[in-house]
């Protein structure tokens, strides 16, 4: 077992972990976060996507004995004072989920994304979501969303980064 | 899934990662960004009894500049990478490459090292940086050596990274001026290169003055495409000229026949792409 001292959320824990314990199960099955979901064996889906050190990572693809000495943020810890974050809202509005499974990650990531880039493009968007599956959506209202809390972020800018997308397919 | 049980070491120095190496058995595994290692784990393909980490050896990180060269420790990650101004402008084509490596959130954790020794030939981070002529500095018990990108890659999955070593830096000489892009070709985003070509090229008054193109999963390594260069050196930058010239990209390569594509698909691939990556580069 190895000694990790870690911040969720805004509170200090310390544990006893075993090595191979992922930071996804330390989340889910120790400290009671089930907020951050598992969606596949294969580091491919986000679903897991929390922010280590403020920069989102895939919770699976990470050992909780990395997180020694850091501070995690799950979807658990962005609502404040009982208000969603203005993201969370934004795919509440926006109907930016379904079945709801990959929203977690979803959110996580894209909150990731307007922090590197304030203003992105519907491209930049997309690109900036393309390691999170969403099997429900066809992504659409999920785009919208992010543009919403852009275009809030910057009222003037808001005319020119909202428009009525056709959610054109980005090219890899 | 759940990786086996390893005992887990984390060094804060060089010199502690490698005696850390030197008193584990064989069944040892390097930790860098976990990006390739950890999904390996938990699927179980492989059970080290131990796992050194190098995450917080500072040591192995960042980005500097010495002489000719920009130096690259073995820990940066994609991430940081891609934040360099002085990678961008010295070696871009390391930027272009990396832009495409996976997704954000994988890119906040692997690093340049962990990539280069995990040798995937389908991995966009080993044609750029044979095509750039890099070096990568490895240490170990014995001390550091130095070899060229050439010999670096061995096999599928192998390089010149022995037992008890570690890469630490990855040397890449400026190419200041130079044009670059890295062109790949995958049928969903975040996946793995089908093919990939990186071009690097200097143009003097409308004319190839210098080239580089390095093949991304056309064999068990990465390659260079000598014929396309030599070819490319002292034409015009035209359409026409570089068509041409790229007809020779799959010359001496060795590509896999897989789900994706096979071989000879692979082989008009590479010459295609080629095309599309020396004309952006060159800026035609
Ligand atoms: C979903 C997914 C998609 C991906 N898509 C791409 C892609 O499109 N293109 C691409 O190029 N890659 C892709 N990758 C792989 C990714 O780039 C990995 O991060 C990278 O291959 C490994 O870097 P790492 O730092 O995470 O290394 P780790 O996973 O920690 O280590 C990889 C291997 O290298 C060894 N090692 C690491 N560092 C050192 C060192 N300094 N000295 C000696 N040995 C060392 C380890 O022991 C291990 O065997 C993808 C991965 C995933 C999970
Ligand atoms: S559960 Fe982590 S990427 Fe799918
Ligand atoms: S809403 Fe069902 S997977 Fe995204």
């Amino acid at each position: 077992m190895t000694r990790i001292s870690v911040t969720v959320d805004g509170v200090g824990y310390q544990d006893e972990v075993e090595p191979r314990l992922l930071l996804v199960q330390y989340l889910r099955e120790q400290l009671g976060k089930t907020g951050t979901v598992v969606g596949c064996d294969t580091s491919n889906c986000g679903a897991c996507t929390v922010h280590l050190d403020g920069h989102s990572v895939k919770s699976c693809t990470v050992l909780a004995v990395q997180a020694d000495g850091h501070d995690v943020t799950t979807i658990e810890g962005i609502a404040r004072d009982g208000e969603l974050h203005p993201m969370q809202q934004a795919f509440h509005e926006c109907h930016a989920l379904q079945c709801g499974y990959c929203t977690p990650g979803m959110i996580m990531q894209a909150i990731d994304v307007l922090n590197d880039n304030p203003h992105p493009s519907e491209e930049e968007i997309r690109l900036g979501l393309e390691g999170n599956l969403c099997r429900c959506t066809g992504y659409h209202n999920i785009v919208k969303a992010v543009q919403q809390v852009a275009g809030a972020q910057a009222p003037a800018e808001a005319a020119v980064a909202m428009p009525a997308t056709a959610g054109a397919q980005v090219q890899a | 899934m759940i990786p086996a049980p390893f005992d887990y070491v984390a060094p804060t120095s060089l010199a502690d990662a490698l005696a850390a190496l030197a008193d584990s058995g064989d069944e040892v595994k390097v930790l860098a960004g976990g990006q390739s290692l950890l999904p390996i784990l938990r699927m179980r393909l492989n059970a080290p009894d131990r796992v050194v980490d190098l995450g917080r050896v500072e040591e192995l990180r960042g980005i500097t500049e010495e002489g000719d060269s920009i130096v690259i420790g073995a820990m940066t990650t994609y991430a940081e990478l891609l934040a360099s101004d002085v990678v961008r402008e010295h070696a871009g084509l390391l930027t272009k490459a990396v832009q495409e490596v996976a997704d954000p959130q994988i890119r906040h954790r692997g690093t340049v090292g962990g990539a280069l020794v995990h040798a995937d030939p389908a991995g966009d981070v080993g044609a750029p940086v044979l095509a750039l002529e890099a070096e990568l500095v490895i240490t170990g018990p014995a001390g550091q050596r130095t070899v060229p990108a050439t010999e670096f890659f061995q096999d599928l999955f192998e390089t010149a990274v022995g037992e008890g070593e570690l890469l630490t830096a990855i040397r890449v000489p400026r190419h200041t001026g130079w044009g670059s892009h890295y062109e790949k070709f995958v049928r969903v985003v975040h996946q793995w290169s089908i093919v990939a070509v990186g071009a690097t090229v200097r143009v003097e008054n409308g004319l190839i003055a210098e080239a580089r193109i390095g093949l991304t999963n056309m064999g068990s390594t990465p390659l260079r495409a000598r014929a396309v260069e030599d070819a490319l050196v002292g034409g015009p930058a035209t359409q026409d000229s570089v068509r041409e010239a790229c007809a020779a990209a799959a010359e001496g390569t060795n590509p896999p026949s897989d789900l994706n594509g096979d071989s000879d698909y692979r082989r008009h691939l590479a010459t295609v792409l080629s095309r599309r990556a020396v004309l952006a580069a060159a800026g035609v």
